[in-house]
């Protein structure tokens, strides 16, 4: 019997598909349909057998090159560079820890991701903490640690000047920035404005007073920013301000910080170019910054530092999110629709990114636009609009591109329990890096009001 | 049982061409397959017998699939 299966053909589900040329896939390639069945070696099939599916995959192996590339890229450009990994675009201790191994130090924007590195294991006075909500707490918690803290607004200048002057410490300090750089909307919710005079108000506010020790500039211009030019204006911008505040005050600015924002490989929905092709190399953005701040007029000895928080642009190609088809469906407009047993409880960047989908099994050259869905029974549960793949059958495995950002840190526990994240190491091995969610993870906090105990149906 | 409109043919590329609307269409090759055994006027049920026993696939797989295939049939009009 197992012989004669085995003599068998493989099966593929039966497909006919219209050739109107006028619809053709626009981006006329294939590659989202090359299966990918294996993740740094190990088997998409073995992964799923012994963690189960959805499952969350990261290669610490891209993550590394990733980052000993940004950093090659940047110290060819730049005499002095220091990263500091962007908590919030993902906070895994195994994501962040391999990031401290490469020398990234910490950008924090909350009190909880402050205690996060300091449990990491980060020096206290290598974490740069951002955000427009430090409480008197937070601020005094950091003060007396020395961290580096990156004023957002007025507010909180002068509640840090008065803790200051309580704690008998001199805080180092940097304000954050914001300005026109070409690319609209301009994000100036956070920090003091360069054009309109209120980051020079906020740096006379510091020198006047003694009571902070103004050691660096601070800005992050947007997210998945396009344009490697704007980093020129910024990077020119803060040069300036450096500079005036050498002449006004004879102090010099240790370090320019120019935030995160470049973007990663992922294709922006309504994008006509896929992301790998339409997204500027790292090496373009360095270019644009240490081109302006060479020219800005430092005296040699005294360049500052550059810091830079790059988050989505060095961890969402480490990042794959493993799934299984569940069904099948044909929509009344004839259109195949896909079930996946993942949604946008967990890959939450499917709103803004369409996300590349590769089959996980090898299939012949035939394929169907489908709609992916994830299993949610919510209207918004959409995967992929239309992707072109082959005819997957219920239980076959897809493997989900590019998800290494933000997804774990915005993630939902909506309907399902989150799945396990694991981490392929340098040989190969898998590790799980965050466990399953149990229904006892979820309850633990809950409580039941007496009255509502038990109940008879 | 299920009638595949005159004159449609399908190449061993698996292009199809309804010579009556212009459209063509491609089809895998199990698609050819089910598309010739309608023409050479099988039933629902041998066809699926020979799916079965020509490949490594189990019965309700298979049976759904093959509903679906004459579905798509019956929506780009491919079927009397
Ligand atoms: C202050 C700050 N730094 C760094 C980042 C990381 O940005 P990205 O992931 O776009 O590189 C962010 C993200 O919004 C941020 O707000």
């Amino acid at each position: 019997m197992k012989e004669k299966e085995m003599e068998k053909k493989s099966y593929e589900r039966p497909v006919i598909k219209p050739l109107n040329s006028g619809l053709m896939n626009k981006f006329g390639t294939r590659t989202e349909y090359t299966p990918v069945t294996h993740i740094d070696g190990v088997s998409v099939k073995s992964l799923i057998e012994e963690y189960g599916s959805p499952l969350f995959v990261f290669s610490e192996r891209k993550i590394r090159e990733n980052i000993r590339d940004a950093k090659r890229i940047f110290e060819t450009r730049y005499p002095k560079v220091q990263f500091a990994w962007s908590y919030k675009t993902n906070y895994l201790n195994a994501i962040c820890r391999t990031f401290h191994q490469e020398g990234s130090w910490a950008e924090v924007v909350s009190i909880f991701e402050y205690h996060k590195a300091v449990s990491n294991g980060v020096p206290p006075e290598k974490i740069l903490f951002n955000g427009p909500d430090k409480t008197d707490e937070d601020l005094r918690i950091s003060v007396k640690n020395d961290s580096l803290i990156h004023i957002d607004h007025l507010d909180e200048l002068y509640r840090l000047i008065e803790i200051a002057g309580e704690m008998h410490k001199k805080p180092r300090v940097a304000i954050r920035v914001n300005m026109d750089t070409g690319v609209y909307p301009i994000w100036d919710r956070f920090g003091f404005n360069y054009e309109n005079g209120q980051a020079w108000d906020a740096i006379n506010k510091i020198m006047a007073g003694d009571k902070l020790n103004l050691i660096g500039l601070h800005c992050h211009i947007g997210t998945y920013m396009l344009t490697p030019s704007a980093y020129g204006i910024a990077a020119s911008k803060m040069a300036d301000l450096a500079l005036g505040i050498k002449r006004r005050y004879k102090k010099n600015i240790s370090y320019i910080d120019i935030g995160g924002g470049f973007a990663s490989k992922n294709t922006l929905k309504g994008s006509y170019q896929l992301g790998t092709d339409a997204v500027p190399d790292i090496s373009e953005y360095a270019e644009q910054i240490a081109g302006s701040l060479l020219n800005a007029g430092f005296d040699t000895d005294e360049l500052p530092y550059l810091y830079l928080e790059t988050g989505r642009a060095l961890i969402d190609d480490a990042g794959f999110l493993l799934g299984t088809v569940i069904s099948n469906k044909r929509l009344s407009d004839g259109r195949r629709s896909t079930i996946m047993d993942f949604g946008v409880n967990i890959l939450f960047t499917a709103f803004w990114y369409d996300h590349k989908v590769s089959p996980a099994q090898e299939f012949s050259r035939f394929t169907e636009d489908t709609v992916l869905y994830g299993p949610l029974c919510m209207n918004i549960d959409v995967i992929r609009e239309n992707v072109t793949l082959p005819p997957l059958n219920a239980g076959d495995h897809v493997v989900v591109h590019f998800v290494g950002a933000y997804n774990i840190t915005q993630s939902m526990q909506f309907i399902a329990l989150r799945p396990n994240v694991v981490m392929i190491d340098l040989k190969g091995e898998s590790h799980i890096i965050r466990k399953a969610e149990t229904m006892d993870d979820v309850e633990r906090n809950e409580r039941i009001p007496a009255h509502l105990e038990n109940f008879k149906l | 049982m299920v009638k595949i409109k005159k004159n449609i043919a399908v190449s061993d590329t698996g292009f199809l061409f309804n010579p009556m609307t212009g459209d063509s269409f491609s089809v895998n090759p199990i698609g050819q397959e089910i598309i010739r055994a309608f023409q050479e006027e099988k039933g629902e049920e041998e066809i699926l017998e020979e799916i079965l026993e020509a490949y490594r696939v189990d019965r309700s797989t298979a049976e759904k699939d093959l509903l679906d295939f004459k579905k798509m049939l019956a929506h780009y009009k491919l079927i009397d």
